[in-house]
């Protein structure tokens, strides 16, 4: 208490009686606060399940049903309606037929054959070649080993569908990304309109677009590609902008002042320059419609991620594990092999071609050459073409997962129990209870008054309108249910974000280790941790909540230690020398002066939570994730679907409003107690 | 008002010099206002407030305040003053790189601020060459087509380019690199790349920014010799900016010095070292060996009656650190002899009044006439 308490002191000098009497009313406000709750735990013993707007499974409100009929004529104008008929059955079609050419060339029967155009071999070799080409040895080592891993896992078709629709995705966001990117890079006023716009896109919740992307495209490939693409478009738009944005003017201005039109600086200097940022953005976009391609297994798109699906929907862990270990491989793959042509192009611009063009272009030659007779072989030969053996690997692997997650669910299930009913019990039921227990306009004025003393009349009057639209969304229920778990779900990403976040940011060390499992984290698809946990937990709310934490911790714990690490070494320097314990250091310098970075993290992680609710559902959370599944797949529920899609929605807008205006005023506010 | 009445003074000998010529580049009035509504400042009161106050009051920043100069074909044009004085930008308006906010620049003749975008690019293909203080280079391209760049851009054949790219390198003396990429070289061999660069395309005037600012101090001298050598090979005309009075005075035939975006001083490099403008420019040239820079001309008095007129004969230009052993060993007057006249005489002590430094009391004693 001796160091800290001096900055704001000094930092406010001549100014001391505002400051104090902001402290003052920022004590009155914290007792306020407290007040409320303790009344609102009382009453809602009082006014248990009262007016608590409960919705059975199947049960549909007049609004619903309405969504429902509105959904209907929209089907029905499918043929007739102009905007259908000239524009967007224009656009299905084409999307349609672009995954289904590229799912004949390389993973569907096709053109009469029994075998797609491509076989097992042909692909492998043409994609070893690219790897080897644009990467390193390395990495094409690794993307043979990966493709033969598909075969032997006995995957190769599903992992075939998940590329071609992965790479058309990719394509068509790179063609449509990668332009734009360069316009808003070149010109202040696109980026000006573009910006929020990529904001909305990235933080929406993925599922919440699926159900009505499926209303216009209809469900399979096109639908999915669309939403591919709105998920995977942005990074490639943002980092091609910054990497236009951020060429040195000196070198701008020397190409300039040699007379050289716009074009030619952008052609020349930009573009060449922008090159190794491009393809930054292009790793992320890639890996992002990974991610969203075998999510969309969800709107019947083909491939790994309906493998995985059908296995979650029957528990069947070893099934699950295996398509999730193709899927894990796929990731890896295509990381690296980006990850490897980035680097190669940053150090051909650096220090010219390793050989030289003669050399270059015998290894293209040499290369381009081996995989057209592999692509040959593949074409003609059945053993070339499909896969062979009966992926014995694949059996043994879902025998091994399937028989590992019973023995942990058997051995272990005193501590995942013991772990599952504290969480449950200690924390989620209470919650539960609370928020769904209590009537609606109960919960309703305690958020509205909370959101009022934390974060301002702003924030207050925007949650005042989310609830009353969850109300009229004929969900309050489950959407009290929902924020129940992604509360709890945020708390736990916290600490673990506090915990290991200022462990990394205070040691190097840690940081090392830790990071390439956070990052790898990060690149994983999100449908990839349920399995796990899955196998460890079984089907309950409790697995949904894990689930998420696993999805969000990687983005909070990495953002906690960039805050902590962002703490003026002086300050830390000075602390020290003042004698603080190790403790002390923490608790009083370098936690309060992250603030800010630990409010982004908590912000972001629960942006992250929510875009789990809907995967949630599919494991056993039920409320608003349920819904939402179950819109998808059964007819009269799929306005109460398109619903609580709404409902994620404007919880997700509700929560983060409130944080960051909460967040502005504790930065508002010295770094202090 | 001592400032413009100087530079009157001082131009018209100066062209007189090479009065044959028009001169190349003719600068007049000019202005650059960075800032919101910049175009309202000029032509008003405002136009009349100093640097702080126009942006206290506007939040406008006058970067260069009517500053006006010619410069002759085949000159070295020092422009000199502190970081944030203008230079950069004054050169910039001179190529557009930045627009002027008013004035008129001439090339010559020609009006360059009335150019449009092909005719200015035209210009800035064929006559003006650039070299910037952090270089500019192309980092993905390999020395010689960094060098080869701006015959690129107007269209030069491949063999054509590379062809006189070689022949740049040879002249700055980097032969031998051509497949180098940046990177991998020094600073200094970096901005004789930029250096090629900017003579490859055979300009009539070349600007240089700061050029060896970030070189260090024995590369810089090397590059100064160098830009010595080349403007005698090449005879290019030169506006150099400094902001490093020994190199403005190594370097410039004329030497403009600049405070807060305007014009102070501007003279051969004695005029400046001998007759100081204001207070500015002699805090600016107070650590200068004046010995170094003034020449006899400087201080020469018409001999006494009675004087021995028989010592050595020396010329008037001749810098005063040269001619001092002469004086020293004679033991009597030296005739400053110009075309067999008789300019003055110099002795001891005008010698050592130089090196002992400038009198407080009378700092411009050393007469207002030039050579
Ligand atoms: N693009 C710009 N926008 C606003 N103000 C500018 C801009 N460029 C320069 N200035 C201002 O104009 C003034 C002159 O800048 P300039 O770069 O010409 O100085 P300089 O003499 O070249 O300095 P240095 O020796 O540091 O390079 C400075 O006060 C600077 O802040
Ligand atoms: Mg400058």
């Amino acid at each position: 208490m001796t160091a800290v308490p001096t900055t704001p002191a000094t930092a406010t000098a001549g100014a001391a009686a505002p400051g104090s009497a902001g402290g003052r009313r920022r004590l009155r406000g914290r007792y306020l606060a407290v007040l409320i709750l303790a009344a609102w735990v009382l009453l809602s013993v009082v006014l248990k399940g009262r007016d608590t707007l409960a919705l059975g499974g199947a049960e549909l409100t007049p609004l619903h049903t309405r969504l429902n009929e509105g959904m209907d004529a929209i089907d029905a104008g499918r043929n007739s309606n102009p905007l259908f008929l000239y524009f967007i059955n224009y656009i299905r079609l084409f999307l349609d037929e672009s995954v289904t050419f590229v799912q004949a060339l390389i993973s569907q029967p096709s053109f009469g054959r029994p075998v797609p155009v491509v076989g097992w071999l042909g692909v492998t070799g043409v994609a070893t070649a690219v790897a080897l080409l644009y990467g390193n040895r390395k990495v094409a080592a690794l993307t043979a080993a990966g493709f033969a891993a598909f075969g032997l896992l006995g995957l190769w078709e599903e992992s075939m569908d998940t590329l071609a629709l992965t790479l058309t995705a990719v394509v068509l966001s790179l063609a449509v990304g990668i332009p734009l990117g360069i316009w808003a890079g070149l010109s202040d006023r696109v980026n000006r309109v573009v910006t929020p716009v990529l904001d909305v896109m990235q933080t929406m919740p993925t599922f919440v677009y699926l159900a009505p992307l499926t209303l216009f495209f209809l469900i399979g490939p096109a639908s999915a590609t669309v939403a591919t693409m709105v998920y995977a478009t942005p990074p490639v738009i943002r980092i091609t902008a910054h990497g236009i944005r951020e060429i040195p003017v000196n070198t701008l201005e020397a190409s300039t002042s040699l007379g050289s039109t716009p074009a030619q600086a952008l052609r020349k200097v930009r573009l060449p320059l922008a090159k190794r940022t491009i393809i930054v953005g292009a790793n992320q976009t890639i890996m992002a419609a990974l991610s969203m391609a075998t999510i969309a297994a969800l709107i019947d798109a083909p491939g790994l991620g309906k493998t995985v699906l059908k296995a979650l929907q029957t528990l069947d862990v070893g099934t699950a594990f295996n398509a999730g270990l193709a899927i894990v491989i796929m990731a890896i793959v295509l990381d690296r092999v980006t990850s490897a042509a980035g680097r190669r192009v940053e150090a051909e611009r650096r220090a010219g071609r390793a050989r030289g063009p003669r050399a270059r272009r015998i290894e293209v030659g040499l290369v381009l050459a081996a995989a057209a007779v592999l692509v040959y072989l593949s074409h003609v030969y059945v053993w070339a073409a499909k896969f062979p053996g009966e992926a014995r690997l694949g059996s043994y692997v879902k025998q091994g997962a399937g028989a590992a997650s019973e023995w942990v669910q058997d051995t272990l299930v005193t501590y995942t129990d013991a772990l599952k009913n504290l969480v449950t019990y200690g924390l989620l039921n209470p919650f539960q209870s609370l928020l769904a227990g209590s009537p609606w306009w109960l919960v309703a004025l305690v958020v509205v008054a909370l959101a009022l003393l934390l974060a301002g009349r702003r924030a207050a009057i925007i949650a005042g309108v989310s609830l009353v639209l969850l109300v009229l969304l004929g969900l309050w229920h489950d959407s009290m249910v929902t924020l129940a778990t992604t509360l709890v779900a945020t708390l736990i990403v916290m600490v673990l974000g506090v915990v290991a976040g200022v462990w990394m940011g205070r040691s190097g060390r840690v940081d090392q280790v830790l990071r390439p499992v956070l990052d790898a984290g990060q690149t994983m698809p999100a449908f990839v941790y349920l399995v796990p946990i899955l196998g460890l937990f079984g089907a309950t709310r409790f697995t949904a909540i894990i689930a998420a934490v696993a999805f969000a911790a990687p983005v909070s714990i990495k953002l906690v230690a960039e805050a902590v690490r962002g703490v003026s070494p002086t300050a830390v320097e000075a602390a020290t020398a003042g004698g603080s314990s190790t403790w002390q250091l923490i608790s009083k310098v370098q936690l309060p002066m992250a603030r800010a970075g630990i409010t982004l993290a908590a912000s972001q992680g629960l942006i992250y939570v929510l875009s789990m609710v809907v995967i949630g559902g599919l494991v056993g959370a039920g409320a608003l994730g349920y819904d939402v599944v179950a819109g998808f797949s059964q007819y009269p529920l799929r306005g109460k679907g398109l619903a609580a899609g709404l409902a994620i929605v404007v919880l997700g807008i509700m929560l983060d409003r409130i944080m960051r205006a909460a967040a502005q005023r504790a930065a508002a506010r010295p770094a202090s107690q | 008002m001592a400032v413009p009445s100087l530079t009157e003074k001082s131009t018209p000998p100066a062209a007189a010099a090479g009065a044959d010529d028009p001169p190349i580049l003719d600068v007049r009035g000019l202005w650059k206002v960075f800032g919101p509504r910049a175009d309202r400042v000029v032509g008003t009161p405002l136009a009349q407030l100093s640097r702080a106050e126009l942006k206290h009051r506007t939040g406008c920043v006058a970067a260069v305040r009517d500053v006006s100069f010619s410069v002759r074909r085949g000159e070295v044009f020092v422009v000199m003053g502190l970081s944030g004085s203008g230079k950069s930008t004054l050169v910039r308006c001179l190529t557009r790189l930045v627009e002027p906010t008013a004035g008129e620049v001439r090339l010559d003749g020609e009006d360059v601020l009335a150019c449009g975008e092909r005719r200015l690019r035209e210009l800035r293909r064929h006559r003006f060459g650039m070299v910037f203080q952090h270089f500019g280079l192309l980092p993905h391209r390999r020395v010689l087509d960094n060098v080869a760049y701006g015959l690129e851009i107007r269209g030069t054949k491949k063999d054509g380019r590379y062809e006189r790219a070689r022949e740049v390198l040879e002249l700055v003396g980097l032969a031998g690199f051509e497949g180098s990429y940046p990177d991998q070289l020094s600073g200094g061999m970096q901005q004789r790349v930029g250096l090629a660069r900017a003579l490859a395309v055979d300009p009539e005037v070349l600007f240089f920014d700061e050029p060896f600012s970030a070189l260090d101090p024995l590369i810089r001298r090397e590059m100064q010799n160098e830009v010595i050598r080349l403007h005698r090979e090449v005879g290019k005309t030169m506006i150099f900016i400094t902001h490093d009075l020994s190199e403005a005075l190594k370097l410039g035939d004329r030497i403009l010095i600049m405070r807060d975006g305007a014009l102070v001083q501007m003279g051969t490099p004695d005029q400046v070292v001998g007759a100081p403008a204001d207070d500015y420019v002699r805090d600016f040239v107070s650590d200068v060996p004046r010995s170094d820079v003034l020449t006899l001309s400087w201080v020469m008095r018409d001999a006494r009656p009675g004087e021995p007129l028989d010592g050595p004969e020396l010329a008037p230009d001749t810098v005063i650190r040269d001619a001092a052993r002469t004086v020293l060993s004679a033991g009597r007057p030296v005739k400053v002899v110009s075309g067999g006249a008789l300019l003055g005489v110099v002795t001891t002590a005008e010698i050592l009044e130089v090196i002992a430094g400038p009198d407080p009391g009378n700092p411009d004693s050393p007469g207002g006439e030039s050579r």
